[in-house]
């Protein structure tokens, strides 16, 4: 193949899942842009954003990889229910490692900033904004990622090439909008 | 994959300090803002898909490490191709959200002018990014699927911020 062959296929192939994700990364901007009170009233939040967003898609890209290496094995059953234990396994790996690495992130967040001396909210509200986000947002994109990998498998489509656009366009919605959901629930019952 | 995670989060911090030095520009022009997500994540994108499509080439045997490779040059070429087309989109994008549920807080031209800049800085650093973590996956023999896209997508996502921020000092 020359060059042009190269890009020009490399471009027809990619184009369509790079305009669905900006489309996602469009509307979880809107929703930081729907944030402007809780980023002033939170100092140390808009750090957490990048953080925060590519756990999701670490995390939850990673489980849609595995679950789609397990069904090409034929290791799994693309049946929904709670009795397949990899699945569950899998599942709770993801969910586990989504949380526990929102928390620590926050953590770092705010001893980073405390040593550049910063304004930084409080420990225990960051993290608290931070664990509850992380939670949510892994049982959402838990259940996005397993029946778009599941449904896609049984009409005969390769859930290795759609595990990553789900992600990449739902993660960064899911993950702003339950992002905001936690700050306003922390702020309410009175953190900040 | 817990420490790989702590060691990404630690990166990914980095980019958040930046965005926080600037906050008041972005909180006084909701349309940079807004672009905050998307640049990251499609400066991620276009990492992780060359890495994957470089991947794939170099498990079929079909690479070879030279800037005269015609893989290695079309995947580059693709890569910018598809940051100048998406990313003017993206900035027309931002200024139209913003313009509908309130103020933009800046021209429409400078928004996609910062977006479009953004982009081909964010595709070159891109291309160069993948080339050499592809490179070093393959002469420490590893695993380039396992490697090298979680790498590339967490310094991508780093450099978008960088970049935007970069790109607004200049403009804006």
């Amino acid at each position: 193949m020359t060059v042009r062959e190269v890009a020009a296929e490399a471009y027809r192939e990619t184009l369509p899942v790079l305009l669905l994700s900006a489309v996602g990364g469009l509307f979880a901007g809107l929703v930081l842009v729907g944030m402007e009170a809780e980023l002033a009233a939170v100092p140390g939040l808009l750090v957490l954003v990048p953080a925060l967003l590519a756990t999701r898609g670490n995390v939850y890209g990673s489980l849609g990889a595995r679950l789609g290496s397990a069904l090409h094995q034929g290791v799994i059953e693309p049946q929904f229910g709670l009795d397949d234990d990899r699945l569950n396994a899998a599942v709770a790996a993801a969910l586990a490692n989504g949380v526990l690495i929102s928390g620590f992130a926050a953590v770092l967040a705010v001893v980073v900033l405390r040593l550049l001396a910063r304004p930084s909210t409080g420990l225990v509200s960051l993290v608290a904004i931070a664990l509850l986000a992380g939670f949510v947002s892994g049982l959402l994109l838990t259940i996005a990622v397993v029946s778009v990998v599941f449904v896609g498998y049984r009409r005969g489509l390769n859930p290795d090439t759609l595990a990553g656009p789900v992600v990449t366009t739902t993660g960064d919605m899911i993950g702003m909008a339950t992002l905001l959901v936690a700050a306003r629930i922390v702020l309410a019952i009175g953190g900040g | 994959m817990l420490p790989l995670l702590c060691v990404l989060t630690g990166i990914e911090l980095v980019s958040g300090l930046v965005l926080d030095t600037f906050e008041e520009a972005l909180l006084a022009s909701p349309s940079l803002l807004l672009l905050v997500p998307v640049t990251i994540g499609m400066a991620g994108n276009l990492g992780s898909v060359m890495a994957a499509r470089l991947s794939t080439a170099f498990h079929l045997g079909l690479l070879s490490f030279s800037p005269t490779d015609d893989r290695l040059a079309g995947n580059a070429l693709a890569t910018v191709a598809l940051s100048m087309t998406v990313f003017p989109l993206v900035g027309a994008g931002a200024w139209g959200l913003t313009a509908l549920v309130g103020r933009t807080g800046l021209p429409f031209a400078t928004v996609v002018l910062v977006a479009f800049l953004s982009g081909l800085v964010l595709a070159v650093l891109a291309v160069v990014v993948t080339g050499i973590t592809t490179y070093a996956a393959y002469r420490y023999r590893l695993d380039p699927d396992d490697v090298v896209i979680p790498v590339v997508t967490n310094v991508c996502d780093v450099l978008g911020v960088l970049v935007l921020f970069g790109v607004v000092r200049l403009v804006v």
